[in-house]
């Protein structure tokens, strides 16, 4: 079984995201272990990318930052490989193809093996490309992650029968970012994935309060918060890893509730 | 491997959420491209609006002083709004309104494909929104408020380098954010599938047009096509019609800024690699890790660090040759053809010229090549007396 599937074992997942080397990599680092601690069930690492096309404001931002202080690919392995030690949790990637090719897939499926990545999340590889990289994951044990979105339909179950580790329900058209409403009716979205692979979905962007995970839990398995956490990454920089450790156990609180 | 591609080249790199709208518009477009009624349409406006066929003008006195190959300049200055972007966006806005959108959004560079498509838009009652780099809307003031006052609403983009790159970027968000009633109008031949195809057929008009011209003016094909190529829109639809006349050399002129040795540039070919970016596989300027270079040009509409799938076919396969050319020669260039035909060309069309006038004295006089003026040179003029130390600004 897939080490992702363990996150969802234990009732509705909370899925926490961060920037990689966002202000640094040690606060990166602290940040893992505050997650884990804080109740986090997956952790979902973003290595930072020039041109992240599939990114609201927040983490675009981040993504300079965290480029700009000398995060590179080679570093962000280093320092989860360390984390690793501690952290049990699943942790995935989530970056863009760009950044696994250039790097050189095999090289970086090696890597992801040896730092203990469980999975990966590339928004510009649709199923129509996937065989770009499933095959190198399938090699070496890592999940590459579906996504289906609102504008999905009648696509949902042939991306969801393939579909390895869990399915990221994209909540909202647009891009990552904080949202006040939530209006795609995602209930008939996981429905649809159910009835051909029996396998985990959490929902993400613009997930932000826990009233809002809460209700996105009871719809799904789980709830994915990225800018809310990266805004905290922001606004706290070396002292954000209290902050984020605080705000997952209030959100990991509110998805049990909709156990 | 998936649809739309050009050897390894192309492909569909795109979220989720664009899926079914790329889809939708492979549809539309694989109907229309066929459809007699769309055809007649496109090529009306094509004559009565846009002013096609555009000239191809011999410049004699070119060929006279340089000694060498007979030079022949195919005049997609002379277009509606002074460029080729004109040529996809009547194509690409009229299909858009076949599909029953409402809104059209567009990036821009230097602002010539912004204003194409806010013409092109305004012209069919369509909504448009334009996404320019905020550096870009500096540059470009002036094309700013042209877009404006052909009803656009002009979005600065203050995401990265706030260029070219980050208008295409921010476009395709804005295109997850909202496919219902709304087209992405790309400008160049590239992104995903079918976008490189479209754009290309739209633009192959110009290489339809020059073997035309030039069988009737000179009984053959000419030797050679030259284009500037910065995402290669104009270069691949002067190269298309040409491509299985092997005995016709096609080059494509890239932007090397200070020099391909100078981290200055834009020169894909001359430095670029293999990835996937802005939805296609192709050769791009990037570091080892993959992260986008930012490039440099003194051409703002070749200040990008990509080309389109289809080129980097062309390249590998060695049908086209692509060469790099310096800021300083394309400012000679600009300067060269004003004073030698009275013809001021853009300063991305600068760099064909400036190539031409490389190889055509080593050509012999029975020789012939066509070099396309890509755009109009007005948009450059104070840039280029900047550039020459003379205070000027619009």
């Amino acid at each position: 079984m897939s080490n992702i599937r363990k996150a969802f074992e234990n009732g509705k997942a909370f899925i926490a995201f961060v920037t990689g080397g966002d202000p640094d990599l040690k606060t990166t680092e602290q940040i893992l272990y505050s997650m884990e601690e804080a109740g986090a069930d997956l952790i979902e690492i973003g290595i930072p990318f020039s041109d992240p096309i599939a990114e609201g404001a927040v983490i675009q931002e981040a993504n300079e930052r965290a480029l700009l202080a000398g995060c590179t690919t080679d570093k962000l392995f280093d320092t989860v490989k360390k984390a690793r030690k501690k952290v049990k949790v699943p942790i995935v990637y989530l970056t863009y193809a760009n950044a696994v090719v250039k790097y050189g897939k095999d090289k970086f499926m090696k890597r992801c093996t040896e730092c203990g990545i469980d999975g990966l999340i590339v928004p510009d590889i649709p199923f129509e490309e996937k065989a770009e990289l499933a095959d190198v994951c399938e090699e070496y044990d890592v999940d590459l992650i579906s996504m289906i979105a609102p504008t999905s339909h009648d696509r949902i179950k042939m991306i969801a029968k393939e579909a390895k580790g869990f399915v990221y329900c994209v909540s909202s058209m647009g891009v990552t970012g904080v949202r006040s409403e939530i209006k795609t009716d995602i209930g008939s979205m996981v429905k649809l994935v159910k009835e051909v692979n029996d396998i985990p979905c959490a929902i993400g962007f613009g997930i932000a309060t826990p009233k809002q995970a809460e209700k996105m839990a009871a719809l799904s398995d789980g709830a994915i918060v990225g800018s809310a956490i990266v805004k905290l990454v922001a606004k706290y920089g070396k002292d954000a890893p209290e902050y984020v450790g605080e705000y997952v156990r209030s959100m990991k609180a509110a998805v049990r509730k909709a156990d | 491997m998936s649809k739309g591609r050009f050897g390894a080249y192309g492909g569909q790199y795109v979220p989720e959420t664009l899926m079914n709208a790329i889809y939708e518009l492979e549809e539309a477009y694989e109907h229309y491209k066929n459809d007699p009624a769309f055809i007649k349409e496109l090529d009306d406006l094509n004559r009565n609006y846009a002013g096609r066929p555009s000239l191809l003008y011999y410049a004699e006195k070119m060929t006279k002083d340089l000694g060498g190959a007979k030079i022949y300049l195919k005049r997609e200055d002379l277009n509606h709004t002074g460029s080729h972007k004109i040529n996809n966006v009547l194509g690409q806005v009229l299909l858009a309104k076949k599909m029953g959108k409402t809104r059209v959004i567009a990036e821009t560079g230097a602002g010539q494909h912004g204003v194409a498509t806010a013409t092109a838009a305004a012209l069919m009652d369509m909504e448009c929104e334009i996404f320019m780099g905020k550096e870009d809307t500096i540059r470009q003031a002036l094309n700013v408020f042209r877009m404006e006052l052909l009803g656009a609403k002009v979005h600065p983009v203050e995401s990265g380098t706030q260029t070219l790159k980050d208008a295409v970027n921010e476009t395709m968000r804005e295109w997850t954010n909202r496919v219902d009633d709304t087209l992405y109008v790309l400008g160049s031949v590239m992104g995903p599938h079918p976008f490189p195809t479209i754009v290309r057929d739209f633009q192959s008009v110009i290489g339809k047009e020059i073997k035309e011209q030039l069988l009737e003016r000179e009984g053959r094909l000419p030797d050679a096509v030259v284009a500037c190529v910065g995402g290669g829109s104009n270069a691949m639809g002067s190269f298309y019609e040409f491509i299985e006349n092997k005995e016709v050399a096609l080059i494509g002129c890239e932007a090397a800024g200070l020099g391909v040795d100078n981290p200055k540039n834009a020169a894909t070919i001359a430095n670029g690699s293999e990835g996937i970016f802005h939805g296609m596989k192709s050769l791009f300027c990037q570091n080892e890790y993959g992260q986008i270079a930012p490039v440099y040009s003194i051409s703002a509409g070749l200040d990008y660090p990509g080309i389109g799938p289809e080129h980097a076919m062309l390249h590998e396969t060695k049908r086209a040759q692509y060469v790099p050319v310096t800021d300083e020669e394309a400012v000679q260039a600009f300067e060269y053809l004003s004073r030698m035909e009275g013809i001021i060309p853009a300063i991305e069309s600068s760099h064909a010229v400036a190539h031409v006038m490389k190889i055509a004295k080593t050509m012999d006089q029975d020789k012939i090549i066509v070099c396309t003026i890509s755009g109009r040179g007005d948009k450059d003029v104070a840039a280029i007396a900047r550039y020459r130390g003379v205070e000027l600004y619009e």
